[in-house]
């Protein structure tokens, strides 16, 4: 039976929809997901868990939504193609489904060389687009094998992501039609720096006729300081463009935390005008105690 | 061709230990065109373990054979005539000439002298690019010749991810997104269509087989 999300919610009644992410911790520590936590609640709709992003070993993302749900906070679980094949993708989202997580994010995932573990075997047995397919499969009663499922079957709110940096831009908004298509319903979308670019994006996805088939949430990245926004300027962090303006104004910046912030809620305030977005992303990482002043400066809150 | 990469000689050295007479075993098929199991190679090699051993004070008898292909069955039945001649066998075929003398001779004790690396192609000599890994389904009749199995380090049939950027992959500098390739020559092919629709996931069945894969056109191998 479908039983609407938060997000959902927030999403349908036209409201603009702050979404947070939390990396799960590299060790077996549930209390620093409860301490990000503590920062988090109040002042988001919902929160992102990661599978194991980068390829690098975390606790997983199904763990992570559970303590985020005993923590009455709604979670969106990640989870990607990199390291399972349709018999486990299945398998963990009945799992999430019963411990009662909704919200999922389904992604490709990143390649292992990038990570912490570079000799493991890649599975890739679906990319990001079939697994959309397999979670309404799913959603819809249907393992991916098209049988039935007997008795309870899941019910997702499914979102999948976008990358409106990645080229070709005149194919990214076909691609995305694909993952509407497909199954998702809210789309995420890689941290926009560049706001003419993504601005450019959102109008190919309207002329394309999709908007209104899919809720967009712009990634918001803080720049912590000048080092972070260099690190990701010279592509350390895949799919991420930085311009050179940002680079020369944090040069600039007295206190790079302060214009940080600055920056953040400036680009909210930007999208936010934009009628095509329906909410932000903030992917505060190692810095998510930031968020609740990122949300009140962009008068966000209260939620 | 098959892209094998000679071992380190000491790896072959440790293989061949406690033996007084062995058969070092060329292939003329593709190591070849690598020129790794070439006649010249299998001599260069000979000379290289005999100056190793002597150095080590040891001596070792080493006979040489380059046979026409080691993947194929009548060819590595040829061995039979001097399989009393040596003691151990390294070959510098692929891993289809070792596994199949392996397979023709089980008493014999076989070596890999090689690597083998890949389904490629020689750009020159000394350059090799994988093409194809024989996924048993082939689809680059819709992706401009170009294999997204092979080439996209995800795999996928739904492309180009997010990391694709001014033409490269995000995986590593230098590799070119073949989706971007793809999407851009259908593209000004007016074919672009095919890539609108949403592509089933793969059926890897005729990538891993069950077990090993086979062909059997005919009733018997005898």
């Amino acid at each position: 039976m479908e039983i609407k999300t938060n997000l959902q919610k927030v999403l349908e009644s036209g409201q603009f929809a702050v979404t947070a992410e939390i990396d799960p911790p590299k060790n077996a520590d549930l209390e620093l997901i409860k301490e990000k936590i503590k920062w988090l609640k109040g002042y988001v709709d919902a929160v992102n868990i990661t599978d194991s992003p980068r390829a690098t070993v975390k606790m997983s993302s199904l763990a992570g939504a559970v303590i985020l749900q005993k923590e009455n906070i709604e979670p969106v679980m990640h989870i990607t193609c990199r390291d399972r094949n349709r018999i486990a993708i299945q398998s963990e989202l009945l799992g999430a489904s019963a411990l009662g997580v909704k919200n999922i994010l389904c992604l490709t995932g990143d390649y292992v060389s990038l990570g912490d573990h570079p000799q493991a075997k890649p599975v890739f047995d679906l990319d990001s687009i079939q697994l959309i397919s397999l979670a309404k499969n799913l959603s819809e009663g249907k393992f991916f094998n098209k049988k039935e499922i007997k008795g309870k079957h899941p019910y997702f709110f499914i979102g999948a992501v976008e990358n409106p940096f990645a080229d070709p831009l005149e194919f990214r908004p076909i691609r995305l039609a694909k993952k509407i298509k497909a199954g998702a319903k809210f789309i995420q979308t890689q941290i926009v720096y560049n706001v003419e670019r993504f601005e450019k994006f959102i109008k190919l996805c309207e002329d394309l006729g999709i908007l209104e088939k899919v809720y967009i949430l712009a990634g918001i990245a803080p720049p912590k300081s000048l080092k972070m926004l260099k690190y990701m300027k010279e592509n350390k962090v895949p799919g991420i463009e930085v311009p050179d303006e940002l680079i020369k104004r944090m040069e600039s910046a007295k206190d790079e935390k302060e214009e940080g912030i600055n920056i953040a809620v400036e680009i909210i305030e930007r999208i936010r005008e934009n009628p095509g977005v329906s909410g932000v992303h903030i992917m505060a990482i190692r810095w998510e105690f930031i968020v609740p002043e990122i949300v009140k400066r962009a008068k966000l809150y209260p939620r | 061709m098959i892209v094998v990469k000679r071992k380190p000689l000491e790896e072959i050295l440790s293989y061949i230990e406690g033996h007084d007479k062995i058969l070092l075993l060329g292939c003329q098929e593709c190591p070849y065109g690598c020129a790794t199991a070439g006649e010249d190679e299998v001599k260069k090699l000979v000379e290289e373990i005999k100056n190793k051993m002597k150095n080590l004070g040891k001596f070792i008898e080493i006979s040489e054979k380059t046979l026409i292909r080691l993947c194929e069955l009548q060819y590595v039945k040829g061995i039979n005539d001097f399989k009393n001649e040596f003691e151990a066998v390294v070959t510098l075929s692929c891993g289809v000439g070792i596994n199949l003398i392996a397979d023709v001779y089980p008493e014999i004790e076989v070596y890999p002298g090689v690597n083998t690396l890949f389904m490629g192609a020689k750009l020159r000599k000394g350059i090799y690019v994988e093409k194809c890994r024989a996924c048993g389904d082939c689809i680059v009749g819709y992706t401009a010749g170009l294999c997204p199995i092979t080439r996209c380090p995800k795999n996928m049939l739904n492309g180009p991810c997010g990391g694709s950027k001014n033409g490269v992959c995000e995986v590593r500098k230098g590799l070119p997104c073949v989706w971007d390739q793809i999407i851009r020559r259908l593209k000004k092919r007016g074919k672009l269509e095919k890539l609108m629709e949403i592509w089933e996931a793969k059926d890897w069945r005729s990538f891993y087989g069950e077990g090993i894969r086979e062909l059997r056109e005919v009733e018997s191998w005898k």
